[in-house]
């Protein structure tokens, strides 16, 4: 096993991306307490939108201004037809309602874009390398990381200093009571939907340039591998959330790059046997303090 | 503004926990809710917040339907609860918990004024809210329920819990959010207490109002007995 400067900035560059990811699958979980497995899709049709830009030859801004329309639109648009109207339902209703919503942007994406999919290549030029101290590293290593940072940073400016992320935090934690202080439902849970889907669209761009070809199942298993993450975090724990995305995103990466290749396959047999080992240690979480469950609704 | 029940029914499944009760609340009066446990006070002041469906009758504040409405649109028309239990939120400071009481306020202003009542609020409104007493705690979701400078205050069991010097406190300041001129609905356990301290006390039992008491009768224990056994 060889591990080089670019494998581990490669690994912290997917760490970045997959905490964002848990950032925006825990954002709407704290609120609505619902596992959104349309998630991935929604970066999905985001990268889409980045690949019909390209294909159009729009700008690098334009084709990122028409990725965050799309999913801002298709967030906005999942909130009122689907998470509103089944608000009061079973959490299992819920469920299965993001599961019909991610085969159905999948299969609408298969039936315009076909299996093949298409090349987002509009900002490629961010997998040019940059030279530091000697060493090789793709600048969209450090852009990732930086938009990061960027984004927890904006993220948790909204959640402290603004009514609504307060607001946002004290529904997280006890919706009910929220409520009897007047703070709106439906203004919370469509913030949080709109946040998270500003982090997918993040995502969306910043993955495009690591994965240029786009398909029906772009981002689904990184969807599914940051899942695993935010449940070995700690669901109910945005930081842990954060740390957990973070940390299976890093190891992805790491094994990812320093695997032989032809053990590569085994990559996500070696993530989630350490997912399932950590989770018997551990079950309420890596990063949750005490190992105590959070205030549920 | 008066908050008025009438003929209100609450139900859980096949259970009847309030069956007809009719009651009002004018501004700058306390009005006592007590009975025993089960009798339907919390679910009386939980269909005024809409937490509950109300199954019969009808709740307005200053003539206009809270019945059917959303707990924080309910909030917002100017009804603020106390909850049973606090129910402040742990994990904020003690100055996001007032801020969130901002939520329902109608006009302009910051959550400074509760400090007046409960000065122990100011001194702590940097520390998780988790890490006060539970009088403290208390004295904090009165507080944030004030910052709302709301026409009605409900208040569920705010004693529950308290070491007498506590209940003292709470007790002197709900006689001060009188004086104020709010309309205040104190669901209550300790009897001769809120009997003393309220304009009228009703007393509930099996979800119905079975009495009605002024503060003279404050130490008729013969009478609150016979009121609680009927």
């Amino acid at each position: 096993m060889t591990v080089s400067w670019q494998t581990i900035a490669d690994a912290v560059s997917l760490g970045g991306i997959y905490a964002l990811m848990a950032v925006g699958i825990g954002l709407v979980f704290g609120v609505l307490r619902l596992v959104n497995f349309a998630y991935g899709q929604l970066i999905m049709s985001g990268a889409f939108a980045l690949a019909l830009a390209a294909q159009w030859n729009w700008p690098v801004w334009a084709g990122i201004l028409l990725c965050f329309a799309v999913v801002l639109a298709l967030s906005m648009l999942m909130d009122r037809l689907v998470f509103r109207p089944l608000r009061e339902q079973s959490p299992a209703v819920m469920l299965v309602a993001t599961f019909a919503v991610a085969f159905l942007l999948q299969s609408i994406a298969l039936l315009w874009f076909g299996a093949l999919g298409k090349i987002a290549s509009s900002v490629a030029e961010l997998n040019t390398p940059w030279v530091i101290g000697g060493v090789d590293i793709r600048k969209i290593s450090v852009v990732a990381v930086a938009v990061t940072i960027a984004c927890l940073a904006a993220l948790q400016l909204l959640l402290t200093r603004m009514s609504v992320g307060l607001h946002m935090r004290a529904a997280a934690l006890d919706f009910a009571t929220s409520r009897m202080l007047g703070v709106r439902a439906n203004r919370v849970i469509g913030s949080a939907v709109l946040v998270s889907g500003f982090l997918a669209a993040v995502v969306a761009v910043l993955l495009t340039v690591q994965f240029p070809l786009v398909t029906p199942s772009f981002a689904l298993r990184d969807t599914i591998v940051v899942l695993a993450g935010v449940v070995l975090g700690g669901l109910n724990r945005p930081i842990a959330a954060t740390l957990g995305g973070f940390t299976i995103g890093f190891a992805s990466g790491f094994l990812g790059g320093a695997l032989p290749t032809n053990q590569s396959q085994y990559l996500d047999s070696f993530l989630f046997a350490a997912v399932i080992l950590v989770l018997l240690v551990r079950p309420n979480g890596l990063f949750t303090r005490h190992g105590g469950t959070a205030q549920r609704l | 503004m008066t908050l008025v029940l009438r003929d209100v029914r609450v139900r859980y499944g096949a259970v009847d926990a309030v069956r007809g009760l009719s009651l009002e609340v004018k501004p700058g009066e306390i009005v006592g809710l007590i009975g025993p446990n089960g009798a339907g006070k919390s679910s009386t002041l939980h269909a005024i917040m809409g937490a509950v469906p109300v199954a019969g009758g009808e709740i307005s504040l200053n003539g206009s339907s809270l019945r059917g409405r959303r707990s924080e649109d309910v909030a917002r028309a100017g009804v603020a609860l106390v909850p049973e239990g606090r129910r402040i939120f742990a994990e904020l400071t003690v100055e996001e918990n007032l801020r969130l009481g901002l939520a329902a306020r109608r006009t302009p202003g910051g959550v400074e004024e509760a400090f007046e009542l409960f000065p122990i609020v100011r001194e702590f409104r940097d520390r998780q809210a988790g890490a006060l007493s539970g009088g403290q705690q208390q004295q904090l979701a009165i507080a944030r329920a004030l910052v709302a400078k709301p026409d009605v205050l409900l208040l569920d069991e705010p004693s529950l819990g308290l070491a007498p010097r506590i209940v003292d406190v709470v007790f002197d300041a709900l006689a001060a959010v009188r004086e104020r001129g709010i309309a205040v609905l104190l669901v209550e356990q300790r009897a001769q207490r809120t009997v003393a301290l309220a304009d009228r006390s009703h007393v509930l039992a099996n979800g119905e109002l079975r009495l009605t008491l002024g503060p003279g009768d404050a130490n008729d224990t013969e009478k609150l007995v016979a009121a609680y056994f009927a």
